[in-house]
């Protein structure tokens, strides 16, 4: 018995055991792998594209000390020169504003599912209702919101209410990575703050989101590099102006997306330059919000063994 | 990186909640698991727990009112307008809210803009997303794999503007012999008659199409590739065993395993094509006659109608009628998206 099989064994199959993988299936699988490897490329091209086109079109622009030190204000549309430091301000402010009320619900509602929640009717509900959320159009937000802030309480357009519509943006976003994160935080140590008698709501203050930090700045970084982006808000709930406007609450507030629509009808060399080069502005800040969230996933991620 | 609707892991969620709540009380003298009787006996709940639950389950019914305001408010104020309307407000393809008192206004035509380009995009975009997806999870070398992932959602990170200008700038121009070449010969179809606008400037279905197909991309892929990443290894591992080729294995486990979660992505991917409003905007050229069923036709989706009209929002009777257009697509991503939700929901295994 032994002795045979070591003999087949040794014995190399030969085609009634063993049949080589025949021309039509090796056809298949080389078309197959050409067409997944293309897929690949065909998604690169138009990234690529278009970073090229932004960067081409709008970095002379930016070189210009000017640009990050001047508004538009005074400036006709066919004048060059001037700068974007106030739409960059309105940018980055409304931006913020809308961490600082994001976060804590954001965060507060990714606590309950993880930690309360269980398999409650209600945490069901927000799970489902985060998920909605998540898939709301940004012009839907910011109609809600018009309806909400501008008809029904009777405020102006302004900055704020931007911010007010970003939130409803930013929420779902948040809750996602934060709730991932803290599903990831190890048991045994809410176990071990629980057994030195720690009340359950300082367990998830000081051992469990610290934990769970760095994920979750990370998470927040990257939600408020998305919602700085978002044009459909801006267009809805702020008016355009081309010089600063400090203030958030009210009056005219410009903001990167919304020079870009508000010189898009202007079709002079100085147009084309303000849409690019506040493109590119754009982008490197969202570049900008993208690397500190590297930066602190690196940095604040927990030292385990 | 978002849309993590398919990585559910209830099972741990509520074990680690119920062993903290026994925890937590101090009864240190009492090593047996608590029945019922211990639970009553237990009234002091510290006041710190107390308010941090408070605030914690707020929040959670701050969501689902939200939601629920989000719909309510649109609605109220949409019904005034809608009592003005002149014309039947689903059917009507006219829209005209300039003059208050003679406002003609139905969604029809957005309607079909809308669904048409989304469903184009779609369908430049599932298989794409789908060889990406593969690619990501199976092809590519295990080292590459996060690198080239990160790229995809880089897509992801581009804000819709610059895909827009991007879209009518520089794609559009490029697009424009392609179009006249479909026209000319494939001009019979309706799909590809002459469109509404000028094929040279580029504003048509056709080009916005494409972009919002590059939009959905690294949606369709983020979500597609996590479940692709969760095939059991015992179906693969088996798959080789019979002596499939790299393609049979892909195509006997990881794609039967994966379906259902491609189509939720896919969905989820159309509910934001559906919503796009920017990028649309800025692309679509302004006709004045109806859509003709083309890809070369212009005209308005129902987020880029409110968005040119925004702006302008004065008399809050005619700005109703484009927030009873914003309630339309309200409900249709709501209605997407929970359908994409309840695909994933039936499949255990994705968990």
């Amino acid at each position: 018995m032994t002795t045979t099989q070591t003999a087949d064994l040794n014995r190399l199959a030969t085609p009634p055991t063993f049949q080589s993988v025949s021309t039509a299936r090796k056809i298949k699988n080389g078309v197959a792998t050409a067409l997944v490897y293309l897929a690949f490329l065909i998604a690169v091209v138009p990234l690529v594209w278009v970073l090229y086109t932004v960067i081409q079109r709008g970095f002379p622009v930016i070189l210009d000390i000017d640009w990050w030190q001047k508004s538009l204000s005074g400036l006709l549309s066919r004048q060059q020169g001037g700068g974007v430091y106030h739409a960059i301000y309105g940018t980055l402010v409304q931006g913020l504003v809308c961490g600082l009320i994001s976060v804590p619900i954001g965060l507060f509602v990714a606590v309950y599912l993880v930690e309360y929640g269980g398999r409650s009717k209600l945490a069901k509900a927000t799970t489902f209702m985060v998920d909605i959320l998540t898939g709301v159009p940004s012009i839907v937000a910011a109609l809600f919101i018009y309806s909400l802030w501008i008809t029904t309480f009777g405020f102006g357009r302004s900055g704020f209410a931007v911010s007010l519509a970003l939130v409803l943006l930013m929420v779902p976003v948040i809750v996602r990575t934060t709730e991932e994160m803290l599903k990831i935080v190890p048991d045994e140590l809410r176990e071990a703050s629980y057994a030195l008698g720690v009340p359950k709501w300082k367990t998830i203050v000081k051992i469990v989101i610290p934990t769970a930090l760095s994920g979750i700045l990370t998470g927040v970084m990257l939600a408020l590099a998305r919602v700085m982006g978002e044009t459909a808000p801006v267009l809805v709930l702020a008016a355009y102006a081309p010089f600063i406007n400090y203030n958030l609450f009210d009056g005219p507030m410009a903001s990167l997306p919304l020079l870009m629509t508000a010189e898009r009808n202007n079709p002079t060399q100085a147009g084309f330059e303000r849409i690019w080069g506040a493109a590119i502005t754009l982008v490197l800040i969202i570049t900008l919000f993208n690397l500190l969230a590297t930066v602190i996933s690196r940095w604040l991620a927990p030292k385990t063994k | 990186m978002n849309e993590r609707i398919v990585a559910k892991r209830p099972a741990d969620t509520d074990t680690g909640a119920r062993r903290g709540v026994p925890a937590a009380r101090p009864a240190p003298e009492a090593p047996i698991p608590p029945t019922t009787e211990a639970e009553k006996k237990a009234p002091h709940v510290r006041p710190g727990d107390r308010i941090f639950r408070g605030l914690a389950t707020g929040s959670g019914v701050f969501i689902v009112v939200l939601i629920g305001a989000i719909g309510l408010f649109l609605l109220i104020q949409a019904i005034p307008s809608l009592a003005l309307d002149k014309v039947n407000f689903l059917t009507s393809r006219e829209w005209s809210t300039g003059d208050v008192n003679n406002m003609r206004y139905g969604i029809l035509d957005l309607l079909l803009v809308t669904v048409v380009s989304s469903a184009f995009a779609l369908l430049i975009a599932m298989p794409i997303a789908l060889g990406i997806a593969l690619f990501l999870t199976q092809y590519a070398p295990r080292r590459l794999a996060r690198p080239f992932a990160y790229v995809i959602d880089l897509l992801a990170a581009v804000p819709s503007i610059i895909y827009g200008l991007w879209g009518l700038f520089v794609l559009g121009p490029v697009l424009t012999p392609i179009g006249q070449w479909l026209t000319s010969t494939l001009g019979f179809i309706p799909l590809f008659a002459e469109g509404n606008v000028s094929i040279e400037f580029g504003g048509t279905i056709f080009t916005a199409g494409i972009v919002l197909a590059v939009m959905i991309l690294p949606i369709i892929t983020a979500v597609t590739r996590e479940v692709f990443d969760r095939t059991p290894p015992a179906h693969v591992e088996g798959a080789i065993a019979l002596g499939a080729t790299k393609w049979e294995v892909v195509r006997t486990t990881v794609l039967p395993f994966g379906k259902a979660g491609y189509v939720s992505a896919s969905m989820l991917g159309l509910g934001r094509a559906l919503g796009e409003t920017i990028a649309l905007t800025i692309i679509l050229s302004a006709t004045g006659t109806a859509f003709g069923w083309s890809l070369f036709d212009g005209g308005a989706t129902f987020a880029s109608k409110i968005a040119l009209a925004a702006p302008e929002f004065n008399d809050p009777r005619s700005a109703g009628a484009y927030i009873a257009a914003g309630l339309v697509l309200f409900v249709l991503t709501f209605l997407v998206n929970a359908a994409a939700r309840s695909i994933v929901a039936g499949h255990k295994e994705y968990e």
